[in-house]
């Protein structure tokens, strides 16, 4: 049963690796109970918690005289669920306090004489001061406010008063937004998740593929005997596979469920770019593990894989807007490439040639790792 | 093959950084005998075993093992020796049988199914086949041990400390099974640091600080460390034995049952000492002949903990 093609490679000594391996990690039911329950939580986590759209946001407003206009802009504000008006004051410092306590997320101040300068025309000015140092939780309200007052305001601007309405504007803009039209965060997330999910648990399993074989002392035995570096990597790391594809079939079928996240591209090429990215993955793990001396050492490398996967990597936030250097770096992780794969694949619906600009970094990124793998493995211990 | 010799290696060193771990060692082992390597903790035993099977490059040296040539032809050494590592290195979340079916695998053995088979009978595991190694005791897992490394049937064995931490007689019963594979034509090359281990060997090398201090038959061991003996019997041994170890003429004395063996390089003088102090207790003494023991323990006493010194 050998193949002739590679000088001294067998496969049965590869077989004797994979059925330990798998063995193994049968067996270590701790691992393998956590390969299942860390995409479950991940998934509750960040499907449930995270949103880049809050609604519901404190508000607090000073009036300093009440009116119809008023009362129909704040009604406005409180419809658009944007705001939930928890405070209405005639006190300036009460607002401001407010504010400063994050008691308020946003104060909204209607000035005096509002309600009789708008009936002359004169255009007063609302004031809504947005808390915005967290700009994320801000934003989505603040575009929101114009478009509130607006049209909260024009069933009060009948008769005499319609000329005080908005002049429609000489032309139409008609947005589409594609793919995720109601704007849902877990769209963006769950895909990919997937993706983190996959990088944490499969680079974390393999990185201690070999310093725990050394650090248990059986790795000397396996250097005494005639196996290859490239059967043991092998050998050592195609178990996983399967782990990763159950990780995938369950977030796959959790985000449609319970998610509702549509699925549009083909099914066929999305197994395809999964299996990639997971042999990549297990590559970067086996990397780290030919690198360290002992599985903490190995730990602490995986964060320096971990850190830059979640931040860089177009995960957490937008990949177009961080600065030309930290691209750089995103483009070298092979997150980066497999978030814009499912992403397009999930909810664009891409077809192959969609993809395949995302498809051959991913596999460039895989051919590198696997070559340093096998030169840094040590088939003596020196 | 290099005549009979299995083992053919000169001038074998390896450092790591500034520790000479083994300085110019020359090793001939003859087919089919019990090779012994004797020497203090961190004297290079393990790194020179390590370096005949291939696990550890040389810095220098060359030779042959098995007629392989020992740094370029490793791959082909590896299948033809097996290697018993001084920590259990065996999978303590396999079972033993998953234990032994893997090893007869990575040596693409045929019919695996009947080896292991085979090699449980023979270890009287059998019964317990589908147990984890893990769970096995020290004895045990040492028996196993070299079922899983004589598994490919090697030409040569390596064996770093095999019986450490094992019962005396788990240790009998392996240098049997050691003696009945070398009357196969196996060869052994085992480190030790146990005299009981030492007797059993056909040929004795001590090494030191890195260094091969002594090479010969074990019979040749005594007259080659050159002690004389004196045998003491009387009461009073213990505040003699005191006495005697504080004189420069005396290397060192050691109690062998009843009697007290007091060991010195000058024959004169040693004589001088112990009838004197035999004198002074009313003990009886009488030169003997200096054998295995008495060298033994003169070789290790010369050289205490080798890492101790090298503060490695």
């Amino acid at each position: 049963m050998k193949l002739p093609a590679i000088k001294g490679f067998s496969l049965r000594r590869l077989g004797a690796i994979f059925f330990k391996e798998f063995v193994q990690m049968r067996r270590d039911r701790l691992t393998f109970a956590m390969m299942v329950a860390v995409p479950v939580m991940q998934l509750f986590l960040f499907g449930y918690a995270i949103n880049n759209d809050p609604r519901h946001m404190a508000a607090a407003v000073e009036i300093r005289e009440d009116g119809v206009f008023t009362r129909s802009f704040l009604a406005g504000l409180k419809n658009s669920t944007y705001f939930d008006i928890v405070a209405v004051t005639t006190n300036e410092e009460d607002g401001e306090r407010m504010l400063r306590s994050g008691r308020a997320a946003f104060l909204i101040v209607v000035p005096e004489g509002f309600e009789r300068r708008l009936v002359r025309g004169e255009r007063p000015q609302v004031l809504v001061a947005a808390d915005a140092s967290d700009p994320v939780a801000a934003g989505g309200a603040v575009n929101a406010v114009a478009q509130i007052a607006q049209r909260a305001l024009a069933r009060d601007l009948e008769g005499p008063l319609s000329r005080l309405g908005p002049a429609p504007a000489p032309f139409d803009v008609i947005v589409h937004r594609r793919y995720n039209p109601a704007g849902i965060t877990a769209y963006n997330i769950v895909p990919g998740l997937l993706g983190v999910i996959l990088t944490m648990t499969l680079v974390m399993i393999t990185s201690i593929a070999l310093t725990r074989e050394s650090e248990r002392g059986t790795l000397e035995a396996l250097l005494a005997t005639p196996a290859r570096p490239v059967e043991v990597m092998i050998g050592k790391t195609t178990p996983y596979i399967l782990v990763g594809a159950v990780q995938v079939a369950l977030v796959v079928a959790l985000a449609m469920a319970l998610f509702r996240i549509p699925f549009y591209g083909s099914v066929v090429l999305f197994a395809g770019a999964v299996t990639l990215f997971i042999f990549t993955n297990l590559m970067l793990g086996y990397l780290i593990s030919t690198l360290a001396r002992t599985q903490m050492q190995a730990m602490q490398m995986t964060f320096f894989v971990f850190l830059p996967s979640i931040l860089l990597s177009g995960f957490m936030f937008p990949f177009r807007a961080m600065p030309g250097w930290a691209q750089a770096i995103g483009e070298a992780l092979p997150l980066t490439h497999f978030l814009r794969i499912v992403r397009e694949l999930m909810l664009k619906g891409a077809d192959a040639a969609d993809i395949a600009g995302d498809v051959w970094p991913l596999a460039l990124i895989l051919a590198v790792l696997a070559a340093l793998a096998l030169l840094r493995y040590r088939r003596t211990l020196d | 093959m290099n005549g009979e010799l299995v083992i053919d290696v000169r001038g074998l060193t390896k450092t790591f950084g500034a520790l000479k771990a083994v300085d110019h060692v020359d090793l001939a082992v003859p087919k089919g005998a019990i090779y012994g390597f004797l020497g203090p903790n961190g004297s290079g035993k393990t790194t020179t075993i390590r370096m005949v099977c291939g696990l550890l490059k040389p810095n220098a040296g060359e030779g042959r093992v098995l007629g392989f040539d020992v740094v370029r032809e490793s791959a082909r050494i590896k299948e033809r020796v097996g290697y018993m590592t001084q920590r259990f290195s065996l999978y303590e979340d396999l079972s033993i049988q998953e234990n032994l079916e893997f090893i007869a695998r990575l040596y693409e053995l045929d019919d695996v199914d009947g080896r292991v088979a085979r090699a449980l009978d023979d270890l009287g595991l059998a019964a317990r086949a589908k147990s984890l190694a893990g769970r096995l005791s020290g004895g045990w897992k040492q028996r196993l041990a070299l079922a899983a490394c004589m598994i490919h049937e090697p030409a040569l064995l390596l064996l770093d400390e095999p019986t450490a931490g094992v019962d005396p007689k788990a240790r009998r019963d392996f240098w049997d099974q050691i003696r009945r594979f070398a009357d196969e034509g196996v060869t052994t090359l085992v480190s030790t640091h146990y005299m009981d281990e030492a007797v059993q060997c056909d040929f004795i090398a001590y090494i030191a600080y890195g260094k091969k201090l002594l090479d010969a038959p074990t019979a040749e061991i005594p007259k080659k460390v050159g002690l004389k003996a004196w045998k003491m019997s009387g009461p009073g041994l213990a505040r003699a034995a005191e006495a005697l170890e504080a004189s420069d003429d005396v290397a060192f004395t050691a109690r062998f049952g009843g009697d007290l063996h007091v060991v010195g390089a000058d024959a004169a003088a040693l004589a001088r000492v112990v009838q004197a102090e035999a004198q002074r207790i009313g003990a009886h003494a009488e030169p003997i002949e200096a054998g295995l023991e008495e060298a033994f323990i003169g070789l290790m006493a010369q050289a205490q903990d080798n890492a101790v010194r090298n503060g490695a």
